[in-house]
């Protein structure tokens, strides 16, 4: 994948602990053994050790500062020592469910009873150990070091996370969940960098929801990679709920390649963390769709920023993108979207749609939507709003006598169901709309 | 009982209500007529407690209540319903949802349990299917797409459903054929007892055809200029507004 984004270079003196620490642990990493892991985590923090953290010259951070992150001494992540229990896991379906803490994988907490058959589910560090080639020619190979400072990070740190596998014209109906648990630790600031491997080879059709929560003390810093490969014909859909808490730092970056014909979903729901960046990246194959949808609900002071790129790289691709936030109090939102119509991608379809609603005078939203096109028979819009609740929808509520907090969350989540109802699913939407309104309660 | 005295209301810093005396007894209905820009919506706003209006002076005594204290959904919850000259198109939230939201809501304050979905559908059944309404118009986002017609039997409905004290209906007329002006003029007629007061605001004489009042007044330039029987209505239609010292046909 190309990238515009100059300059840029960062600041090598906060990446120095980070590298530190990967040197003090590398030889325990799982697969160490193996000269392709090892090369690939070397790259990862030689790339990071270039990259470092971004400045505020950085184009693309322009409008994230990480100076709050970098502030904080954050150790790796060890197995947690707390119990967490099992009842208080996010379950949107019935399905399949792997749950991780602090990045680590808990065979003990998850349940992979029901598993189809066609279907592998393991944790990375436990593959890399056991069966290294399940995942040798896939990792790595669209979440590249090169390109992202925070992916050169996460693979420098690869050891542990999720391995779905769907296999040739395989149909999953439950969703497979994945559980990330932000525990964090009495000692200090933890960090873990988990991988997600999603392999749905042609013709299958899966969904896969990823939750995001803390349920611990202090401050964490998850930073997350997703490599989704869709096969010819095949539809993966990709959810994700980040519901972290107060002190959490939620970093993620998932690129997704889509085969001939085949179609990704993504959405991202996002109340949680103190600072949130989710980035998603879309390569489209011929005929191939995707939708890039999400929602975002901050209040305080959070920082929530989207970051997508999709790209037609070939003709007939059609990608559709609606974006919806709700900020609150001294909340800031952040959303650059970019459409890239690469030379001979004829035929495109390309919308994008992102709207913000602000509900306080000192709450912010920085848009940057891009279309780079180089072919010239094509569709691509983008449309971008920023407003507040209409005060006479607010009035026409109160005088039918709904109380004005009641007529407020009515408002707001009738706002982000535009992009909510973009998800097929019921169960799962209806499960979307309920996290809705748990945070609307909580206003 | 509604008393409102000498009451005054400045909109921007400018006087548009400048001293309105009317009492309006249980099971009246008013009529309040006016030419454009005399005030009759910022009258009906004031009541209904929207914000942007400020009062300068005089009050109003609704049952024994300064109403003027009271929140706009408070004014609902003690029976207060306008009916809106332009009902609010709000994308995303199904009539329905509303429809029942408003009706928990009031229950609520009642100390009432609230209805579920079904014992709500049955609630509004009769009503609905009374004023012509169809399941799809319920589904729809409220007010969403709906004609001028559909908008205004939208009001009679929620005004059926939570059966007000006092209505007000502003300008319900307006942008009505006459066949949807006979179906929202016999829901609000279905709607007339003894206990329940009605002020109906409206530029033009033919509205009063259909739902006739007890009591006629004259609304220009901020204050009530004349008072009278429904044959009041007749006369204004005759002769307009001229001898308020507007130049506009009625």
């Amino acid at each position: 994948m190309t990238s515009t984004h100059s300059p840029r270079r960062g600041d090598p003196v906060p990446a120095q602990p980070y590298l530190e620490q990967y040197d003090r642990v590398k030889a325990e990493l799982p697969g160490a053994a193996l000269s392709w892991v090892r090369d690939l985590r070397e790259l990862g923090r030689s790339r990071f050790a270039e990259l470092g953290f971004p400045t505020a010259k950085v184009e693309a951070w322009k409008y994230t500062s990480l100076k709050s992150l970098e502030k904080v001494a954050f150790q790796p992540a060890r197995p947690a020592a707390a119990g967490v229990h099992f009842d208080v896991l996010p379950h949107v379906g019935t399905g399949p469910r792997l749950v991780f803490v602090d990045g680590f994988f808990r065979a003990d907490l998850s349940s992979t009873a029901g598993v189809p058959a066609g279907v592998e589910l393991s944790g990375l560090a436990e593959t890399l150990s056991r069966n290294p080639d399940l995942v040798g020619e896939h990792l790595g190979r669209l979440a590249v070091s090169d390109e992202q400072r925070f992916v050169a990070l996460n693979t420098a740190f690869l050891a542990d996370g999720a391995v779905v596998r769907i296999g040739r014209g395989v149909e999953v109906a439950e969703p497979i969940e994945l559980v990330f648990v932000s525990l964090g630790s009495d000692d200090g600031a933890v960090a873990f960098h988990p991988r997600t491997l999603l392999i749905a080879e042609p013709q299958s059709k899966a969904t896969v929801i990823e939750h995001h929560v803390g349920l611990g003390i202090g401050a964490t810093f998850a930073n997350h990679v997703a490599e989704a490969y869709v096969g010819e014909g095949a539809i993966l859909r990709h959810y994700k709920v980040q519901r972290e808490g107060a002190e959490a730092f939620h970093l993620s970056n998932s690129v997704a390649k889509v085969g001939k014909d085949a179609c990704y979903d993504n959405f991202i729901l996002t109340t949680g963390a103190r600072l949130a960046r989710s980035e998603v990246r879309v390569a489209l194959g011929l005929g191939s769709s995707c939708n890039v949808n999400g929602a975002y609900m901050i209040g305080g002071h959070q920082h929530c920023d989207t970051t997508t790129v999709i790209e037609h790289k070939e003709p007939h691709g059609t990608s559709r993108e609606v974006y919806k936030g709700a900020i609150d109090d001294h909340g800031r939102a952040v959303f650059q979207g970019k459409i890239v119509v690469h030379p001979g991608a004829q035929k495109t379809d390309g919308h994008q749609l992102n709207r913000a609603l602000l509900l306080s005078d000192t709450a912010e939203i920085d848009a940057k939507p891009e279309l780079e096109i180089y072919a010239d028979d094509v569709k691509c819009s983008h449309g971008a709003t920023a407003g507040e609740l209409a005060d006479e929808a607010l009035f026409y509520l109160r005088a039918r006598g709904i109380p004005k907090d009641e007529a407020r969350a009515l408002l707001i989540g009738a706002f982000l169901a535009e992009a909510l109802d973009e998800i097929p699913d019921e169960t799962v939407r209806e499960a979307f709309h309920g996290f809705v309104t748990g945070w609307l309660g909580t206003r | 009982m509604i008393e409102i005295k000498n009451l005054h209301a400045t909109v921007d810093g400018k006087e548009i209500l400048k001293g309105i005396d009317l009492t309006i007894r249980p099971g009246e209905v008013h009529a309040i007529m006016g030419p454009n820009g005399s005030g009759k919506s910022t009258l009906s706003y004031v009541l209904a407690g929207r914000e942007g209006y400020e009062i300068t002076k005089g009050s109003v005594n609704y049952f024994g209540q300064d109403l003027l204290a009271l929140e706009p959904e408070e004014r609902a919850a003690e029976g207060l319903f306008l009916a809106f000259q332009y009902p609010v198109e709000i994308p995303g939230v199904a009539n329905t949802t509303f429809l029942k939201s408003a009706i928990n809501a009031m229950r609520k304050r009642r100390g009432e349990s609230e209805l579920d979905a079904m014992q709500f559908l049955k609630h509004i059944r009769a009503k609905t299917k009374q004023l012509g309404m169809t399941d799809e118009m319920l589904k729809r986002a409220v007010n969403v797409g709906f004609s001028g017609g559909e908008k205004k039997r939208n009001e009679t409905l929620q005004m059926a459903v939570l059966e007000p004290k006092f209505a007000i209906l502003d300008e319900t007329d307006s942008g009505l054929d006459i066949d949807a002006l006979k179906i929202v003029a016999d829901g609000v007629n279905a709607l007339r007892s003894p206990e329940r007061s009605m002020l109906v605001i409206t530029h033009y004489q033919r509205l009063l055809d259909y739902i006739v009042p007890d009591y006629v007044h004259v609304l220009a330039h901020g204050r009530i200029q004349r008072s009278g029987g429904k044959e009041l209505a007749l006369e204004l239609e005759k002769n307009g507004y001229k001898e308020f010292g507007v130049d506009e046909a009625a």
